[in-house]
């Protein structure tokens, strides 16, 4: 693979600005996404980390500056982003299998119910394959583990070929063993692929080894970089304005002070702000 | 035994039917209608809704046969109004459940307070609450007709997308499709296929055509084609079965003899499935041991 650098972004964020109400939730953040590149945002609740991705997906309008998928403007049902969310259990009578909840990457959004081509059988058959999830494709989804079933909505994101790999906490309610899985399947998937990955967590460590740069979020200032040189006492303290201790412990990298310095208003703000946007959405 | 004869007579049955035809197409309308929007009840978790949604078709209903207008209808205009307001009622379940909470029990109280100032035949009054179907004009028959149609051609079009919607809310939006929209959409879908509901079964039961047939369904089969066939069919064999069977009560009406064979599905699917269940539960064991056995299959 050759580095990243070398070719032009597939994805641009330009001096980006993103305001609710008057609360400024980021701003001045510029940030350029290498294809295959995998970028970590990080940062406590309630900076705007899953408000980026939702930027990005077209579902926030930003104050000032730019995002550009692919070369154009974010948009709704954008075929060049692929979406994984946190896993969230399925009830034990869901109407699917696991290859069910694959192809609704593919065709879900279409109107009408035809039945699936043979080129797209193919393709929903290869993803299940690259995921690992061929011996419980044809369970039925309620009746997999969490770490089974966000494989298959890895392979769901990735079904539709997209350029970007959009993760909102995908490993958060997964136990540490599956936590790992996941992790490690979705870095080979972006390295075979050359799909870039935005990965919103407030737990680096489970992906540590995979990062080639941090965002980190933190009051409405951000920090971006190498982890190494972003997960450090020093940066993090300056970023926070008061003293952060990041201490390895065993290859993991433990945040002291970090957490708890948000504003509880703030997060208060913003979780008001997702349910209004959520009812736009709803009732629009 | 002298009770149970009392209980079904089947003589003259062919004429009871020739003459109940409108009943029982009616019924088998039903059954198709509520076969398909059950899967949905059950996807999105709206038992409750349903139920919220009937009560107030009953003060519709009881509203019109005050006023003198045709009860069908009125149950009709009080379903679709309360399935618009709790669609837009509330975004967080918690309150959607409130508001619906709220309704039902003014729905149910303006009913009876219009059952009660109406002075017309007592029957008409109890047919509401527990099923009337025995007397469907030609002109009613047609109004369901035009609205199982309605419900089936919707259906047909936001199928995928109103599944993957209530699947995975959060993906689907991501994926462009217009979750707030299609919650609109199906809501009102679902007043219609309440509505429709309430004309045999009644509204205290319309959850034996409108949760029973998808659950009982899901029991046996995660297939997303499989499911509303089964599902349809166990709603029609409810509906029609049940009405065949009540044509030879004098006494009885007809949803106690839906509701017992709906709920009679259930409970042999859900015998059925059990060992279904069983299997993908020990598989999935099976899976997890192997990969704490097995590190090189990480």
């Amino acid at each position: 693979m050759s580095g990243p650098d070398d070719r032009s972004p597939i994805l641009e964020v330009n001096d980006a600005e993103l305001r609710f109400g008057e609360r400024v939730v980021w701003h001045h953040l510029s940030l350029d996404v290498q294809p295959g590149e995998f970028v970590a945002v990080l940062g406590p609740n309630g900076t705007g980390k899953t408000s980026l991705l939702r930027a990005m997906l077209g579902q926030h309008r930003l104050r000032s500056g730019t995002i550009r998928v692919n070369g154009h403007a974010p948009r709704s049902g954008d075929r060049d982003l692929g979406y994984i969310p946190q896993q969230r259990g399925m009830d034990r009578d869901t109407p699917m299998r696991g290859r069910d909840l694959v192809r609704l990457g593919l065709d879900g959004h279409r109107w009408g119910w035809w039945p699936l081509r043979s080129a797209d059988r193919e393709r929903i058959d290869e993803l299940i394959d690259a995921v690992g999830a061929r011996d419980y494709a044809d369970s039925p989804v309620g009746l997999l583990s969490g770490g089974e079933q966000q494989r298959l909505r890895v392979a769901q994101a990735l079904v539709g070929q997209p350029r970007i790999l959009l993760c909102d906490e995908p490993l958060l309610s997964l136990d540490m063993h599956h936590q790992r899985r996941v992790a490690a399947l979705i870095d080979q998937m972006r390295r075979s692929r050359d799909t870039a990955v935005v990965f919103v967590t407030h737990e680096i460590n489970p992906i540590l080894p995979y990062v080639d740069r941090v965002l980190y979020l933190a009051g409405g200032h951000h920090l971006i970089g190498p982890p190494r040189e972003v997960m450090t006492t020093q940066s993090l303290s300056r970023l926070f304005g008061t003293h952060i201790e990041v201490v390895e412990v065993g290859g993991r990298l433990v945040i002291v002070g970090g957490e708890d310095h948000h504003h509880p208003h703030e997060e208060d703000a913003i979780a008001r702000h997702e349910a209004a946007v959520l009812a736009e959405g709803r009732d629009a | 035994m002298e009770a149970l004869t009392g209980l079904l007579t089947f003589e003259d049955y062919g004429a009871l039917v020739s003459l109940l035809l409108n009943s029982i197409l009616a019924a088998a309308l039903l059954g198709v209608v509520g076969g398909l929007v059950s899967v949905f009840v059950m996807t999105r978790d709206i038992a409750f809704a349903v139920h919220g949604i009937a009560e107030l078709s009953f003060a519709g209903a009881g509203l019109f046969l005050l006023v003198g207008m045709d009860v069908v209808l009125g149950s009709f205009v009080g379903s679709i109004l309360a399935a618009i307001i709790i669609a837009v009622g509330g975004v967080r379940d918690s309150e959607k459940n409130a508001i619906i909470g709220v309704l039902m029990p003014f729905g149910l109280g303006l009913g009876i307070l219009f059952l009660a100032l109406y002075d017309g035949r007592a029957a008409n009054k109890f047919g509401l609450l527990t099923g009337q179907i025995v007397a469907i004009s030609d002109d009613q028959l047609r109004l369901l007709v035009i609205c199982a149609i309605l419900v089936l051609v919707t259906l047909a079009i936001v199928w995928r997308p109103l599944m993957f919607a209530s699947l995975d809310p959060q993906v689907a939006q991501a994926r462009g499709v217009r979750v707030g929209t299609l919650h609109i959409v199906f809501m009102i879908t679902l007043g219609l296929a309440v509505a429709l509901s309430v004309q045999v079964v009644g509204v205290l039961l319309v959850l034996a055509l409108l949760v029973t047939p998808a659950a009982a369904a899901t029991q046996v089969t995660a297939s997303p084609i499989l499911t509303p066939i089964l599902s349809v069919i166990f709603a029609v064999v409810s509906s029609v079965g049940g009405v065949l069977i009540a044509l030879g009560s004098p006494v009885v009406p007809i949803s106690p003899f839906v509701t017992t064979i709906s709920f009679a599905i259930y409970a042999v699917c859900r015998i059925v499935g059990r060992r279904r269940m069983a299997r993908h539960v020990r598989a999935r064991t099976q899976r997890e041991s192997d990969l704490d056995l097995h590190p090189s299959l990480r």
